[in-house]
């Protein structure tokens, strides 16, 4: 197998939005070469994904020799990290992924919409009040989130800032293993000690929730501190982008960004322009990664036992077999089947909640501030690659 | 159209609820589906194929009456 391709692959500057040419190149079951020299499948496809994703030979358990891993990092912690939804097959993930799935419920997160509501207003309150230009990822596309997730954990407000530091750290390609390693005990340790404090004194959040969880023997304490710090960092730079970069594709595709605003107070009409607009960002683009534990034959080749196997989600959202015409941007599209949480029993936990913030900004954002513009030339947006999600450094608005 | 749903597989994530409101719930202590109408009339059958189709754990199977 000569020269597959590296993996993750560079986007093209012109089109930032689209998966790289390379990935669309690829054949329905092709191979890439990642950071450890390995070779694991590459699936594209939208009708494969779904398929494989569902099925039982394929594992999601990262300490499997073969396992192919996403960093060097991942990989140097994975043998330290407990059995979690985020490394657990059925039936133990199906069972570990109900003491969590409560705060989620679709129910649940419809109930913190108002509240949502008013972290935004509070935002562009101070936003327009504020200097211009303005850095709307500082602004509001990482305040948001950070503020929603340090709600629902339970965190006092004074911490968001060592949150996002730290989550940034912990996730990131450029850090080095061990400065991650010191970022997620850092985590771990604050998460540790405001567990023990909720369990002496239930509140109304997360942490409360799974210390209740804890004292019933349904979970250990390790389990929900590791729980805790993954929905901190699965949640916060992930709403942060889809903030940051759908205003950036709106403000690049001017009537849709018309249309949006024109229906900003239509429910429906906002709810499917958030599935657009997850489908044709589909943020987390370094490929979610599973390893076959028997073989499975599929196009004529067989998966061996052993092999890794890695998805592009954004190849299967930009699958033209699905999605006529992918590269446009069209917010009255039916996407609702997008990749852009992942499909199987892993699916995004935290996705009515995503949906729900998603929901709030962009009907709230430019309605409220109908002359929104770029302060710089489009070119000049500075990206942030290196992540398990891509996003912005910056994103400079005027209005 | 009769509905029938593996509760076993079911990851709740929300989507059945999401779609056809009116025939999908979820448990509140842990998100698991509930189908509340098993054999729901036509004018909900459109939703209830979106609801089958956007389970990530394929769960929900429909026969036809
Ligand atoms: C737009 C925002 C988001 C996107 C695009 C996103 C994307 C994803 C994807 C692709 C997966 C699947 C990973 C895999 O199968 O290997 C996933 C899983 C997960 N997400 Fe999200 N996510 C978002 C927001 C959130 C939020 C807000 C939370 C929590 C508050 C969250 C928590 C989780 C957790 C805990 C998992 C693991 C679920 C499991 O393995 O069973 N995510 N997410």
């Amino acid at each position: 197998m000569p020269g597959a391709p590296y993996y993750p692959m560079q986007r093209e500057a012109r089109c930032p939005f689209a998966p790289a040419p390379a990935v669309r190149d690829m054949p329905p079951l092709g191979r890439v070469r990642i950071w450890d020299g390995s070779e694991p499948w590459f699936i594209t496809r939208h009708a494969d994904q779904r398929a494989l994703l569902n099925d039982p030979r394929l594992s999601i358990d990262e300490k499997r020799p073969g396992y192919p891993h996403m960093t060097r990092s991942r990989a140097a912690m994975a043998p330290h990290i407990p059995e979690l939804i985020t490394n657990t097959d059925p039936p133990q993930h199906t069972r570990l992924r109900r003491t969590v799935n409560a705060p989620f419920l679709v129910k649940r997160v419809e109930l913190l919409r108002p509240r949502i509501q008013e972290i935004l207003d509070s935002l562009i309150d101070d936003l327009l009040a504020g200097p211009k230009p303005a850095d709307l990822v500082q602004t509001i596309g990482l305040p948001v989130p950070t503020l929603v997730i340090t709600r629902i954990l339970g965190a006092p407000y004074e911490d968001h800032e060592f949150f996002q530091a730290a989550s940034h750290r912990a996730i990131s390609h450029d850090t080095d293993p061990e400065d991650a390693a010191r970022s997620s005990r850092e985590l771990g340790e604050y998460l540790g000690a405001l567990l023990v404090k909720r369990m002496a004194e239930p509140a109304d959040d997360v942490l409360s929730e799974m210390g209740a969880r804890v004292k019933a023997g349904e979970m250990t304490h390790a389990e929900a501190v590791t729980m805790g710090a993954a929905i901190l960092i699965a949640g916060h730079e992930t709403s942060a982008s889809m903030i940051s970069l759908g205003t950036l594709a709106l403000l690049h595709n001017p009537g849709q960004l018309a249309l949006l605003r024109d229906n900003s107070d239509d429910p429906k009409f906002v709810a499917g322009a958030v599935e657009e607009l997850l489908r044709y960002l589909t943020i987390v683009h370094s490929g979610i990664r599973r390893i076959a534990i028997e073989d499975i034959e599929l196009h004529g080749t067989t998966i061996r036992a052993g092999d890794g196997v890695v998805f592009d989600l954004a190849g299967a959202n930009y699958d033209p077999a699905e999605y006529p015409e992918p590269d446009r941007l069209d917010l009255t599209r039916r996407a609702r089947s997008h990749h852009a949480f992942g499909f199987g029993p892993h699916q995004c936990l935290g996705q009515s909640l995503a949906r729900v913030e998603l929901q709030v900004a962009y009907s709230t954002l430019y309605r409220r501030i109908p002359t929104l513009a770029l302060a710089v030339p489009f070119e000049e947006v500075p990206f942030a690659m290196d992540g398990v999600a891509y996003g912005l450094k910056s994103l400079p608005v005027t209005w | 159209m009769r509905i029938e749903f593996d509760e076993r597989k079911c990851v709740a994530a929300g989507q059945c609820v999401m779609a056809a409101p009116d025939v999908f719930d979820q448990r509140d202590v842990d998100g698991v589906a509930i189908v509340l109408d098993r054999e729901p009339g036509p004018e909900h059958h459109d939703a209830v194929r979106d609801a089958a189709a956007a389970c990530p754990a394929a769960a929900i199977r429909l026969v036809q009456a």
